[in-house]
């Protein structure tokens, strides 16, 4: 999913030049080299909990294989003609693009929300590393029924640990890891595929037939357990779309794609996609059904799956992808929190306080659990300020509102925006915590009403 | 830089990638495949900074 995977370019790109201007022709970049950037993007520690999740939540192998293909066609359709034309139009981060619609304050406040996801995210990527790190102790990882329930003291102990090392690493600073992850994505894109199949091999695999066997085999035994669940093949499609809504839908990826000569840069995460949330997904989805195989054990524990499969390999492979997508996360977090002190205040206050919540995050092993429903919960928040931004560009000529409304008259806290993002979010939350809606239905939803509210109501400001 | 480049890419597409297929098809045991793959990783981590750091 989500890309935190984070290179030099690519970091260079999203945050280092140009904050407040737009990209000169000079720097711009061919669609070409878009594909290699996001290539290692989408293969993260995320992917060794999501992949499980699906074969957890009574996912079908042929359900998956087609409804993850279908959802990342219409992901990468979403990149190329949403995100893309206003990059190239505009050719502004995301941020600065928000500050001319909805003030400077009000971005402070978008910021601090996505600092408080994003040390979510790098939580579940502590638990993640940590799952990996307490197997050759013999520490296992339990998820208890309660989301603030606790496993045992000793696989706590390793998440502070762990989370402890990789804050001082961000806070001071991620060049190094950022190269590493570098170094480490196309080790770690082959790795995923070794692990699944040597989880086919495990299974003793010798046709597709035998395959679907073995993975409906693993479905009922997780059924006979936590009784009947259904993830079905639309759940699937809307999930592999909007997993990443903040980045799409959201335009978090304005960012990235301003450096574009043309819109086809919008096909820049195809392969990234594929790499990661297809062959990533399954292969990791795989690693689970074979452990269900030996052992019964329907727990969808990363570094536990992994020894399981490919031994010492797996390991350090889910250690490094944790470690590689936490880090840049914590920092970014950091960067959000950053505003909440004084100017007198250290360099690195914000990201220390971004890695002590996200260690508290990664204590409670059910929030990586949660993950399907968290990236949801994230593309529902998010993303409506995409909607915001998308009518802004393309209907406030049309319609005859002011387009960038905070720049052209001076205001800081644009109350349209904070109403048209906040009225359907609330909603959405709504929704999915009262009527146990899927959070990844609410985010279209949520989009397409923030849209419409922003224009009704600069209308109704105008007249 | 070249001989480094090689090794690297032999690490990950031999060493862990044919070493997974050869032991799904059988032909190599599965704890000689956690061995190799092992291999494998440290001689991809040992190799691809050099040349790697080069191309940047």
């Amino acid at each position: 999913m989500i890309q935190h995977n984070i290179d030099d370019d690519y970091e260079e790109l999203a945050v280092g030049e140009f904050e407040r201007t737009p990209v000169p022709k000079s720097r711009l970049k061919g669609w070409k080299s878009f594909l290699g950037m996001y290539a290692g993007e989408h293969a993260a520690g995320t992917e060794f909990m999501i992949g499980p999740l699906f074969l957890a939540a009574g996912a079908s192998l042929k359900d998956l294989i087609l409804g993850l293909f279908i959802g990342n066609i219409l992901a990468i359709l979403t990149w190329r003609y949403i995100v893309a034309p206003i990059a190239v139009s505009k050719k502004l981060t995301l941020y600065y693009q928000l500050e001319k619609i909805a003030g400077k304050h009000l971005v402070k406040v978008y910021n601090v929300v996505n600092g408080v996801l994003f040390c979510f995210l790098a939580g579940a990527m502590i638990t993640v590393s940590a799952s990996a790190v307490g197997v050759p102790f013999d520490i296992s990882f339990s998820v208890p029924e309660s989301i603030f329930g606790l496993s045992s003291a000793a696989f706590s102990g390793i998440v502070i640990i762990v989370g402890i090392v990789m804050t001082i690493v961000a806070a001071a600073g991620y060049n190094m890891v950022s190269k590493f992850a570098n170094i480490a994505a196309p080790w770690m894109i082959i790795v995923f595929a070794a692990c699944g199949i040597s989880a086919m091999s495990q299974m003793e695999v010798d046709s597709w037939k035998s395959l679907l066997t073995e993975w409906d085999q693993g479905i009922s035994v997780v059924q006979s357990i936590n009784g009947k669940v259904d993830f079905g093949f639309w759940k699937i499609v809307i999930f592999a779309w909007l997993c990443n809504a903040a980045m799409h839908f959201g335009m978090s990826d304005l960012s990235i794609m301003r450096f574009a000569k043309d819109s086809r840069a919008g096909w820049g995460p195809s392969i990234g996609m594929f790499l990661g949330h297809y062959m990533a997904w399954i292969c990791a989805s795989l690693m689970l059904a074979a452990q269900i195989k030996l052992t019964g054990d329907i727990s969808a524990n990363p570094g536990a799956l992994a020894w399981s499969v490919v031994g010492w390999t797996g390991i350090i492979c889910v250690i490094i992808a944790g470690w590689t997508t936490a880090n840049p996360t914590i920092y970014r977090a950091g960067l959000a929190f950053q505003s909440l002190f004084s100017s007198k205040a250290k360099a690195y206050s914000g990201v220390i306080l971004a890695g002590v919540v996200a260690t508290v995050a990664g204590i409670f092993p059910t929030l990586s659990s949660k993950l399907l429903d968290f990236v949801g919960l994230y593309g529902t928040i998010l993303g409506p300020m995409g909607g915001v931004i998308f009518v802004n560009h393309y209907l406030a000529k049309k319609m005859g509102f002011t387009e960038d409304y905070a720049d052209e008259k001076g205001s800081s806290f644009n109350v349209a925006v904070l109403l048209a993002w906040t009225i359907p979010v609330a909603l959405g939350l709504y929704f999915i915590f009262a009527k146990g809606l899927f959070p990844a239905y609410a985010v279209i939803p949520c989009w397409i009403a923030s849209s419409v509210l922003y224009v009704l109501i600069m209308k109704l400001q105008k007249s | 830089m070249k001989i480094l480049k090689l090794i690297s890419v032999l690490s990950i597409s031999v060493l862990i990638l044919l070493v997974g297929i050869l032991s799904f098809l059988g032909t190599i045991e599965v704890a000689n495949m956690k061995t190799l793959m092992l291999v494998g990783t440290i001689l991809w981590f040992a190799t691809t900074p050099f040349w790697m750091k080069e191309e940047e």
